[in-house]
């Protein structure tokens, strides 16, 4: 076999533009899934059967299905519906592969970062929060000042690997005529027929953007930390040698 | 109705800061608190005493309602917090809730300091957020707060960086911040280093000795005696004692509290 370094450096400016369609769907997703999330979560705390049932019924039907199927149902399910065609608000939109994704992604990443959250809140300490009641906080308060800050910090490593999660699943846009890096790869092979070559450039692409978000990650993760550094452990508490 | 404060005189006496009555609390059917009273008058220290059980952290948790009681009255400066009965509770509106928390200081025995904030912020906190203080008049207030309780030096660390101690002070100077008629504190010392403990009680006499009103739930009894105007033994959910620390640490009249004691003090 006669591997080619020279078609990587042709594909790369395409493969490129790839990434830059995945970053900006990805991005777009993890933020709009956010604002989604935090409501969701606070619901999906509530001890109400009531309040919690649309939430619920959210996460469930988003969690339980394969994005690849949530994508299909937005972009070709909806489409079937004369009353979507006609719509002039919707159909706009939902005729774009792009927006369809990006629906699909941002509902199915809220659902996912909305349960990391409800977990995040339910592990804030207790006392914590008894702390805000006693010194005469609302509830409202109590959410926007103390849990939430808390549970997002509880959240970040968690939430980070949903970030990931995402990144990789965006490679599913490429069933919808997309041309994600993925989509992209794809293409290339099919006018090729050189799959090893464009396929590892498109998995190292792929390393090097998942390894971009995990330090931006971890940065800040030791930037919102509140543990303490470490000290040297005292030698009464070491236990026997 | 007796009254063993030595230190409030004159008019305004006659209204109790705190006036709780007839507290009952229940949890899964055991019966923690069997009908509690207590009645505090601007100065007084009063120090709750009695053997794991006996209900006193319930019942100083039941008076700010961070547990719910089920029955009795809550009076602070006067005024009675409005309250109806459901489902064999006691219900109060948020608005009330918020009125009673801010009167009442809590110390917590955890101390319970927001760890994603300084030891500035944990103390503006409340006086931003809850009374609508403007930062700079909440800082002023909060520093010569930490100065008070003897950690301004430690005003822009986080709560993981200071000791046991040093963060229950944080956590009183908290609860002053909020200017509240009364302090409830939980066991402030039970979860501290014994070396820690005594920097917490010098500041908890000083408040003492500036007239503050103050609630201490307290295995202290030196302190106690030392400290405080009003000793109230609970036993099983009842007073089972009650009356200036002289006579109720000394030559107590109730045999439990006398058993108490003996196992307490030495």
């Amino acid at each position: 076999m006669d591997f080619s370094f020279e078609l990587i450096i042709d594909s790369l400016p395409q493969l490129l533009a790839g990434v830059g369609l995945i970053l900006k769907l990805v991005a777009a997703a993890v933020c709009l899934g956010f604002f989604i999330a935090v409501p969701v979560a606070v619901l999906r705390t509530s001890r109400s059967p009531l309040v919690q049932a649309l939430p619920f019924s959210y996460v469930f039907f988003f969690r339980g299905t394969p994005l690849l199927v949530q994508i299909f149902l937005i972009y070709y399910g909806l489409g079937s519906f004369e009353v979507v065609r006609n719509s002039p608000l919707l159909w706009p939109i939902l005729r774009e592969a792009y927006w369809c994704a990006l629906i699909a992604f941002t509902l199915n990443t809220a659902a996912y970062s909305a349960e990391i959250l409800r977990g995040a809140i339910m592990a804030v300490p207790f006392g914590e929060i008894e702390a805000a009641k006693a010194i005469g906080m609302t509830r409202v308060q109590a959410f926007r000042r103390i849990i939430l800050p808390r549970a997002f910090r509880i959240a970040l490593p968690a939430y980070g690997n949903e970030i990931i999660f995402m990144i990789k699943g965006s490679a599913l846009a490429s069933t919808i005529t997309l041309l994600d890096l993925t989509g992209v790869a794809r293409r290339i092979v099919a006018r090729t027929y050189k799959p090893v070559e464009v396929f590892l450039a498109a998995g190292i692409l792929y390393l090097i953007i998942v390894y971009g978000v995990t330090w931006l990650l971890k940065r800040l993760e030791r930037r919102l930390s509140i543990t303490p550094p470490r000290l040297p452990v005292k030698a009464e508490d070491a236990g026997p040698v | 109705m007796t009254r063993n404060t030595n230190r409030d005189t004159g008019a305004g006496a006659a209204t109790p800061a705190l006036d709780v009555e007839d507290i009952h609390k229940k949890f899964h059917g055991l019966e923690v608190l069997k009908g509690i009273s207590l009645t505090a008058y601007d100065g007084d220290v009063i120090s709750i005493i009695g053997s794991s059980g006996s209900g006193k952290s319930t019942f100083l948790r039941c008076i700010n309602f961070l547990e719910t009681p089920d029955a009795g009255r809550i009076r602070v400066g006067g005024e009675e917090i409005e309250v109806r009965q459901k489902r064999g509770s006691l219900q109060a509106s948020d608005r009330q809730l918020v009125k009673l928390r801010q009167r009442l200081g809590f110390v917590f025995q955890n101390f319970n300091l927001w760890p994603h904030m300084t030891i500035l912020e944990n103390v503006i906190e409340g006086p931003v957020q809850v009374r609508g203080l403007s930062k700079k008049e909440a800082v002023e207030k909060a520093e010569a707060l930490l100065a008070k309780v003897g950690i301004d030096s430690k005003r822009h660390a986080y709560p993981s960086h200071l000791s046991g101690g040093q963060q229950q002070r944080a956590a009183i100077a908290r609860a002053l911040a909020m200017d509240p008629q009364v302090i409830l504190f939980d066991e402030p010392t039970s979860a501290l280093d014994p070396e820690l403990v005594a920097e917490v009680l010098g500041v908890m006499r000083g408040l003492a000795e500036e007239g503050r009103t103050m609630l201490i739930v307290t295995h202290e009894m030196g302190f106690a005696r030392e400290v405080s105007n009003k000793v109230v033994f609970l036993h099983q959910g009842r007073v089972e004692e009650q009356g200036p620390p002289g006579k109720v640490l000394v030559d107590p009249d109730s045999p439990r509290l006398r058993q108490f004691l003996s196992s307490h003090l030495h």
